[in-house]
């Protein structure tokens, strides 16, 4: 049994343990790959939406909007922009990035781009 | 003029064979291939079936002038060489929407599939394809929720879902069952599932199961902050007892559960459908015995047909087949009834094995879900194959791993983002799935030791059922 490795997840743990969303089984976004998936959202002729919670409040449907979805945004820079504005203005909370898809009626991408302290 | 009455028999000819007759929109149309006995006409075997799946029978009877036969018939309309083999052709029927009971593909099916399929002037039989009108399409109930409110309801957008059925598929206790479900939850999967033959069997009654999954499935969330579910499977002896396990599902809060459409019939799976949609379930089918229907490519019923079956009657699931594990599928075909299961519009398209233009006006999509000897090698593939809107399950290839179902569990779910992250920056999943797997398990050892584990496994055998092109 030396060589199996314990799965460490619990209730107690949850910085380790706590997922929200896609890619929250990564690594953290390297600014670089945070920009492509801008661009990809803004490729696919979604509109960006940027929502926060405090973490205690994240099982949530409803995250606070900030402002509101970023209609028909395409300058990645600008997107990029406003999530820093979101994350300044509540540095506690996790931010999330979206894609929604007015045709399919959905959300195409989400991603949290800023995470506050797990609970 | 009226017609008189002459008994006898009539060749079929010359009643259902037409080949001037232009098919209205709402005409339901079906393509058969026929593999005639020798010496047959095609015309008058293709006539023989457009009678023997509608109005007729083997001889002229006095009630047929109490009616308009000429209006409710069915009329072969068109025939053509099936490219690559001549023992057979396809014969294109066309009937009327009245022959059918609004909202029953179990009428369709009974009419269509039904004596014809034992007629001697045939030696085999294939339906390969129907077009459902949308105006019959409008009377069907469909999938209970669709893949936009499924993706809501679990809050999961983005990516393809990840599952796993447990196993061993028969002999574990409920609350050992429990306990495999709860360790795949927790290492990062969104459901797992029952195998298909679990029902309620005396080593672990229905009941106990679902109690000690729910208990799986709510540690889990907490623990991962994520929403899960677990196909807990209703199919059952009588159509009362699959409603009553429904039933409690959803008095314990289960998010979906899961039906067998074929073996349990489509009767019971139309009544689950419209239960679950006035209930806020999801439904997961699963297609035990599709094989024997659609496996033979000269004899029974396409697995594209039974698709759009599926989707009428519904369900918010369905088994598609993997493509690249160990269970047969056309890449090709594949592709075609993911497209009938998923959009709203589907062309005609021969080279997928598609032979009719499928609008299905408003009604929901179904996932695919790609299931059978697949591991984390695969997923590239399957994300490129697949897209986002499917669920791709992992059974061995998540209980399998060395360190359990929980490692097993996030090794996949590293897989598959790393996968969704690379195709999004533009790369291409199929020719870099190596270097992106390589990369994702340098952050993590459930993926590094997974992908070791199943460096060498392979399911390369030809496909029985191919696609009908000239290759002789």
């Amino acid at each position: 049994m030396s060589d199996v490795q314990d799965y460490n997840s619990s209730l107690g743990d949850a910085a380790q343990s706590r997922k929200y969303e896609t890619f929250s089984y990564l690594p953290t976004l390297t600014p670089e790959s945070t920009r492509a998936q801008i661009q990809y959202i803004v490729d696919k002729g979604w509109n960006p939406g940027i929502e926060h919670t405090e973490p205690e409040n994240a099982a949530s449907n409803y995250w606070y909007m900030w402002k509101l979805p970023m209609f028909g945004e395409t300058d990645v820079d600008a997107i990029l922009a406003e999530i820093e504005n979101c994350h300044k203005a509540h540095p506690e909370n996790h931010v999330r990035l979206l894609g929604f898809d007015n045709f399919a009626q959905s959300a195409g991408a989400a991603m949290v781009i800023h995470r506050g302290v797990s609970v | 003029m009226a017609k008189t009455y002459n008994a006898g028999v009539k060749e079929y000819r010359e009643t259902y064979w037409m080949p001037e007759y232009t098919p209205k929109d709402t005409d339901i149309l079906a393509c058969f291939k026929i593999t005639p006995q020798d010496g047959v006409p095609r015309e008058e075997v293709a006539a023989a079936v457009a009678a023997e799946s509608s109005t007729g029978t083997w001889t002229t009877v006095w009630t047929d002038l109490l009616t308009d036969l000429d209006y409710y018939k069915g009329r072969c309309y068109a025939i053509e060489d099936v490219p690559g083999d001549d023992t057979c052709f396809y014969a294109f029927v066309a009937y009327p929407i009245d022959l059918f009971e609004e909202g029953s593909v179990v009428n369709i099916l009974t009419s269509l599939v039904g004596n014809v399929f034992g007629f001697k002037a045939l030696r085999a039989l294939r339906l390969e394809d129907i077009r459902f009108p949308v105006a019959y399409v409008m009377t069907c109930n469909g999938p209970p929720q669709g893949i936009q409110v499924e993706r809501d309801i679990l809050n999961k957008y983005g990516r393809p879902l990840l599952g796993c059925t447990i196993k061993p598929k028969l002999g574990l206790s409920a609350k050992n069952y429990g306990r495999a479900c709860y360790e795949g939850l927790r290492g990062g999967l969104d459901f797992t599932k029952d195998d298909e033959n679990v029902n309620s069997q005396p080593f672990m009654r229905w009941r106990h199961r679902f109690d000690f999954v729910m208990e799986a499935i709510h540690k889990a969330e907490a623990e991962t902050g994520e929403r899960k579910g677990h196909y807990l499977n209703v199919t059952a002896p009588t159509s009362d007892e699959m409603m009553k396990r429904a039933e409690y599902a959803k008095e314990i809060g289960a998010p979906i559960i899961m039906h067998d459409y074929l073996t349990g019939g489509l009767s019971a799976n139309t009544q689950l459908a419209q239960w679950c949609q006035d209930n806020g379930m999801l439904l997961h089918i699963h297609r035990a015995m599709h094989a024997v229907l659609d496996r033979n490519p000269h004899h029974g019923i396409h697995f594209r047909v039974l698709t759009k079956v599926l989707r009428l009657s519904g369900g918010d699931h369905l088994h598609s087949g993997t493509v690249v594990g160990k269970l047969e599928g056309d890449r090709d075909a594949t592709l075609g009834w993911i497209d009938i299961m998923r959009d709203s519009y589907i062309k005609e398209d021969r080279s997928r094995g598609i032979f009719f233009d499928q609008d299905w006006g408003s009604m929901p999509g179904v996932i695919p879900v790609a299931s059978g000897g697949i591991h984390v090698w695969h997923m590239p593939a399957l994300v490129s194959i697949f897209g986002d809107d499917s669920c791709l399950q992992f059974g061995g290839g998540t209980l399998g791993h060395p360190w359990g179902n929980a490692a097993g569990a996030a090794a996949n779910r590293v897989a598959v983002e790393a996968c969704v992250e690379a195709r999004n920056q533009g790369v291409e999943l199929e020719k870099e799935g190596k270097d992106i797997l390589t990369k994702a398990a340098a952050h993590s050892p459930e993926l590094k030791i997974a992908m070791e584990t199943w460096k060498e496994i392979k399911f390369e055998f030809d496909t029985v059922d191919k696609i009908d092109v000239a290759h002789k």
